[in-house]
């Protein structure tokens, strides 16, 4: 298969192109500057519409717009313009419009920084807007995995008409490294799109709405959105698990901090300390029967993030009282050395030998 | 029933686009008579079956109960680029967004000055009664100078509440749109030049003309606490100095 040497921004707009995505709306924003720059040039190839809104608002909700017609569509943007599209983000999670959102996470909070991070887990993963609703997160660590997860995005979005995270960093998102793409078509049991608004010839009209002034029918709709969450916790959990056979300790990491800690187990290997890995490729739905197999085999868990501690709460949640879940952060744009990482490990170690 | 009534003409009934339904606006509203408007214009332009059209926040929230076609309903204010985001993919249909003053002209203001400058291809209806109907009659961007509202009791205030917008006016300093007009539903003379006007915007767009526009003066008796003729007649005096009727800005080539 061939290989092409991209930054994981341009994976992801490439994957996103042969996925079927022909409409991308977007506003400029660092560290994901080259998906619509890429977008650019390629959709008008393949018959596609880019374009450039007035805001993160505005184009999210030319999102909610094309996905109505029942196009594959796509955003991105990074953490402050993620969350000025909390609002749509809402909507079209209650209208149960498919869609693929892309956010290459900076520190924050506020304007924050430039640099790569991972503190929008809790946004990503437990709302960020309003209501309850979820979106399904993905969260690739590689650039061939970043453009392999968006191939499947659209897939999932169809199947479950939810709107689809992927969560990267601004690391992922510069990195350049070879990527082939699979040759992929729409996988062939997707719902069809009856919903659409095509105009009304040949049958009733339909709506794309999301009030519902009648409590017990906005109840009823809360509870279908659910079932589909559950669903989706039953049929999509993703997870890598490396190195756990042995381990006495497993890093929980996800995303650029699951490849450091790669390097870093490697290590702590070589000083004879028996680490593993458990990284969820799937932030939401997480994986939390892996943490609850795995936690009472092991001494102890250590999760590692670009923030100051949002997944290891659902580590702690799957875990429960098993083993003990320790943290380890670093955040504002400072991306942890594999060293640190080992150092912090080691404390660990030490303290289970007393 | 007689045989000679039996063979009587229909001469005026529901417009296919309409649905029968029972309407949740206030007696004298100027919605119900612009709703009609829209939908006998889209059957004369026959329409009804192609059509997307996109419900704001707002008093007319709901019109997709009453309009037999497909529809968005919008989030407050962002009825433009849902309407961009659905052209973009389907330039084949035709496409409208009906508005309220407070929808577009305060909280969708960005996304209303961006479509009209891209001179994106569909057909906003602007519903401009000077206050916000739904919540309670408050004060809105169209509001006028001394106009007393909920938010405004003493009557607005332009040191503290600044003046109203112009919208005609402002989207007319812009290259890109094709049609912009003002109308009122005001009597019956008024009515007829709205429909003029509407079908208008319509026949352009369908032509491919970009970005047309119909601001439509339209009363709301029970937030500006009159009777529905006490209303009418308030809005021709005092809205129509502020709002001057007529088209705005037109295609040199006629329909």
């Amino acid at each position: 298969m061939e290989k092409l040497f991209m930054t994981g921004n341009e994976a992801i707009a490439e994957a996103a192109v042969r996925a079927g995505c022909r409409y991308y709306f977007g506003y400029p924003i660092t560290p994901q500057n080259e998906i619509p720059e890429y977008m650019v040039k390629r959709l008008p190839e393949v018959g596609g519409v880019f374009l450039q809104a007035e805001s993160e608002i505005a184009s999210i909700f030319m999102v909610y717009g094309a996905a109505g017609s029942g196009a594959r569509v796509m955003t991105s943007s990074a953490s402050p313009g993620i969350s000025l599209k909390q609002e749509g983000i809402s909507y079209i999670a209650a209208a149960e419009l498919p869609c693929v959102i892309v956010n290459m996470m900076r520190g924050g909070p506020g304007l924050g920084g430039i640099q790569p991070s991972q503190s929008d887990y809790f946004q990503a993963t437990k709302g960020g807007g309003h209501g309850d609703y979820h979106l399904f997160v993905l969260a690739p660590a590689t650039v061939q995995e970043a453009a392999d997860l968006c191939l499947e995005a659209f897939d999932i979005a169809d199947r479950y008409r939810n709107p689809v995270m992927i969560l990267g960093d601004g690391v992922l998102g510069q990195m350049m490294e070879p990527v082939s793409f699979q040759d992929r078509r729409p996988a062939a049991d997707l719902p069809e799109k009856t919903w659409a608004l095509t105009g009304t010839k040949g049958r009733a009209a339909n709506v794309v709405k999301t009030l519902n002034l009648d409590p017990s029918v906005l109840e009823k709709h809360n509870l279908k959105l659910q079932e589909k969450y559950k669903r989706m916790a039953k049929e999509e959990v993703r997870v890598e698990c490396y190195q756990v056979d042995d381990a006495e300790i497993v890093i929980a990491a996800y995303g650029t901090v699951a490849r450091i800690a790669k390097t870093a187990i490697q290590a702590l290997r070589e000083k004879g300390i028996k680490a593993g890995l458990v990284r969820p490729i799937t932030l939401y739905p997480f994986p939390y029967k892996t943490f609850a197999d795995i936690a009472p085999k092991v001494r102890k868990i250590l999760t590692v993030e670009m923030s100051l501690g949002q997944m290891v709460e659902d580590v702690r949640l799957a875990v429960g009282d098993k083993t003990e879940v320790c943290f380890f952060g670093r955040c504002g744009g400072i991306v942890p050395g594999y060293e640190e990482i080992v150092v912090e490990v080691e404390k660990l170690t030490a303290k289970v030998a007393r | 029933m007689n045989t000679e009534a039996q063979e009587m003409e229909r001469i005026f009934e529901r417009p296919r686009a309409l649905r029968s339904a029972t309407t949740h606006y206030c007696p004298g509203c100027g919605h119900g008579i612009t709703h009609r408007l829209v939908a006998e214009v889209i059957d004369e332009l026959g329409i009804r079956e192609t059509i997307v059209g996109v419900a704001p926040v707002g008093c007319s929230v709901l019109m997709y109960n009453y309009f037999d076609i497909d529809m968005f309903e919008a989030s407050h204010g962002r009825a433009p680029a849902i309407a961009t985001g659905f052209k973009r993919a389907r330039p084949d249909l035709p496409v409208f967004t009906y508005q309220g003053d407070g929808d577009l002209a305060a909280i969708g203001i960005a996304e209303t000055i961006h479509a009209a400058a891209r001179g994106e291809k569909f057909t906003t209806i602007f519903i401009n009664n000077a206050t916000y109907g739904m919540t309670g009659g408050q004060m809105a961007p169209t509001t006028l100078v001394g106009q007393k509202t909920a938010t405004s009791p003493t009557g607005r205030n332009c040191e503290t509440a600044g003046y109203p917008i112009k919208v005609c006016e402002m989207l007319a300093t812009l290259d890109a749109p094709s049609y912009i007009a003002r109308v009122s539903v005001s009597s019956a003379k008024h009515v007829l030049k709205a429909k003029q006007a509407i079908s208008k915007a319509f026949q352009l767009q369908l032509k491919g003309f970009p970005y047309t526009f119909v601001e439509v003066l339209s009363p709301c008796p029970t937030d500006w606490h009159m009777t529905p003729q006490e209303a009418v007649e308030w809005l021709e005096e005092n809205m129509f100095p502020q709002y001057p009727l007529g088209e705005v800005k037109a295609p040199k080539e006629g329909v």
